[in-house]
């Protein structure tokens, strides 16, 4: 461990702003890809699966109406 | 020879294949991701010359090499889709690009934090800094291309058109900082000299960048999984899949 204490850390030699900007910012925009494409997935199975159960429900109802 | 590859052409083959690894890639790339960061954080000693800010080497330079080989990836499969006319290829072009274009961000992004405390100037028109814009603007153009047709098929031939183009721009990138005089330092690791940084340094660094390589392939494969749905959601294999939820 290089640093003595929790503080020195997040001091980062003086240098802390620039650092934590830098991590911050890349785990933030790396999180929000990560979580948009799984967002887009989940959102495009319950479509597709809402789209298919109304087109048994037409076709059941077509079946019934003969 | 290669008739291993064949299977990955049928987009049924590649939905499940990228279905199993990602599980396994993700999981990899968040360990190796908080292993090489904490490490280059806490544990490897300041530079001589830069204190601690030179710490931001260890999300900068796996970004910035991933945005250049993410590119890399993108331009195959778009040459692979405009020669042969795979669908497959064609659609991991799209799903790559956002990818690509975020690691292009955060490299850019962390670049200028670098460059603010040790140059002064959180940006300068110079080759590297310039040359690296360009690619975010390839990335960028590639989305807005592929949806700025009315016919999908259409929009789709002509990013991939741009993104073999743009190719271009990677030996730019790469060699900027030996071909004009920059403000950017230059290569701390290369693939045939010996790296000019410290093996202490150097370890945390290598698996920084295994890390961001990781998380591109997790995230390929997740983005190619949606893609793959929404191209293929009049097939009968992703209706039985779809019904069965």
């Amino acid at each position: 461990m290089h640093f003595q204490s929790w503080a020195e850390f997040w001091a980062m030699g003086g240098y802390g702003l620039f650092v934590w900007l830098s991590f911050g910012t890349t785990y933030f925009l790396l999180l929000a890809l990560l979580c948009y494409s799984q967002l887009q997935q989940k959102q495009f199975k319950r479509q597709l699966a809402a789209k298919l159960a109304r087109e048994q429900r037409v076709k059941q109802y077509q079946e019934q109406s003969d | 020879m290669f008739k291993w590859l064949h299977p990955l052409a049928k987009p049924e083959t590649v939905y499940q294949l990228c279905g199993r690894l990602y599980p396994w890639l993700l999981t990899a790339a968040l360990l190796l991701l908080l292993l090489g960061n904490i490490w280059g954080l806490a544990f490897t000693p300041p530079d001589y010359q830069q204190g601690d800010s030179y710490r931001i080497i260890h999300i900068h330079v796996p970004a910035a090499i991933m945005s250049m080989g993410a590119y890399s990836a993108m331009a195959i499969a778009a040459f692979v889709a405009l020669v042969w006319q795979v669908k497959v290829a064609q659609w991991s072009v799209l799903a790559i690009a956002p990818i690509g274009a975020v690691y292009t961000a955060i490299a850019l992004i962390t670049g200028m934090a670098w460059g603010k405390p040790m140059w002064g100037t959180w940006w300068v028109w110079d080759a590297r800094l310039t040359s690296e814009l360009i690619l975010l603007f390839l990335y960028l153009g590639v989305i807005a291309l592929s949806g700025a047709f009315s016919d999908r098929q259409t929009g789709a031939k002509v990013a991939s058109l741009l993104a073999v183009v743009g190719v271009i721009n990677l030996p730019v990138i790469h060699f900027s900082v030996e071909w004009w005089n920059t403000l950017h330092q230059g290569a701390s690791i290369t693939k045939f000299a010996k790296p000019s940084i410290d093996p202490s340094m150097l370890w945390p660094l290598l698996i920084s960048i295994l890390a961001f390589k990781v998380l591109m392939l997790a995230l390929i494969c997740l983005r190619l999984r949606t893609a793959i749905l929404v191209n293929e959601q009049h097939r009968p294999w992703v209706r039985a899949m779809a019904g069965d939820q």
